[in-house]
């Protein structure tokens, strides 16, 4: 099962890679979002209400060589128990055509608030994270991204 | 690139009770963001997983909403704290309806 994986990533980090450059070569100018586009998903969710910092550890890489694969993980401090758990987390990226990324929904049964996937970046943007636990506290992180387009390395 | 969508799930056999396991999930899919235009510049049109769905005996442990930003072949990972045993359904949900399911075991004590 473990080399079935590990097989299956690589051959896809190859597929990923043709499929780079052909998006690469035909992709036109695309409308982006912005900061403001990720405040209005946020108010949506969530309305006006006051976010807290901390909690949130937003692990993403600092430079990103292939904007296609961005790995991601979001782990929020809690102690995962009926009464007091994570209930959301929401994942936003400013630079992308379109500004959501993943929500999640924990349970305590998870025993911790912890996730990974991997994400597309269409540029060099922010990444937004807003976790909302059982009693409707807040709180946000953010972290830059640098994403070198092509993935040569240049 | 259209192949049926194969789920992989990574979950270990056995755990002790109240012990943290990670569980690991890749399934193939090109998660066509909607986006991209072909070579005669029509839009291609999107096809995505929207959704990632882990229970445990029936019960929801873990919902993850996917958007186009997902990249293609979707890894998702997550934890969860074992308690008894029983068996996990993980459910994948595709913009065309269909839905791709895998399901393991987990054996406590």
């Amino acid at each position: 099962m473990k080399n079935s994986l590990e097989r299956l990533s690589r051959r896809d980090s190859i597929k990923l890679a043709a499929a780079a450059f052909a998006a690469a070569a035909i992709a036109p100018r695309l409308a982006f979002a912005d900061e403001k586009a990720v405040a209005a998903e946020i108010k949506k969710l969530y309305g006006d209400k006051a976010m807290g910092q901390g909690r949130i550890k937003l692990d993403v890489p600092e430079i990103a060589e292939n904007g296609l694969v961005v790995p991601i993980g979001v782990e929020v401090e809690s102690p995962m128990t009926d009464a007091d758990y994570v209930k959301a987390v929401h994942v936003f990226a400013d630079g992308n055509p379109q500004p959501g990324v993943v929500s999640y929904q924990f349970t305590p049964a998870c025993g911790k608030a912890s996730a990974a996937t991997r994400m597309r970046l269409a540029q060099t943007q922010d990444v937004i994270c807003i976790a909302e636990m059982s009693n409707g506290d807040l709180f946000s992180a953010k972290a830059n991204v640098k994403v070198t387009i092509g993935g040569c390395g240049g | 690139m259209s192949t049926k969508p194969t789920p992989r799930v990574r979950v270990p056999a056995k755990a002790a009770a109240g012990e943290l396991i990670e569980i690991k999930t890749l399934i193939s899919h090109e998660m066509e963001s909607g986006q991209r235009k072909d070579v005669k510049g029509g839009t291609i049109p999107r096809k995505i997983i929207n959704k990632f769905t882990a229970s445990f005996n029936g019960k929801p442990v873990f919902v993850a909403d996917w958007n186009p930003a997902i990249s293609a072949n979707p890894y998702q990972s997550f934890f969860f704290k074992a308690a008894e045993s029983g068996e996990f359904t993980f459910a994948w949900k595709d913009d065309d309806g269909s839905e791709y399911t895998a399901k393991s075991k987990l054996t406590v004590g």
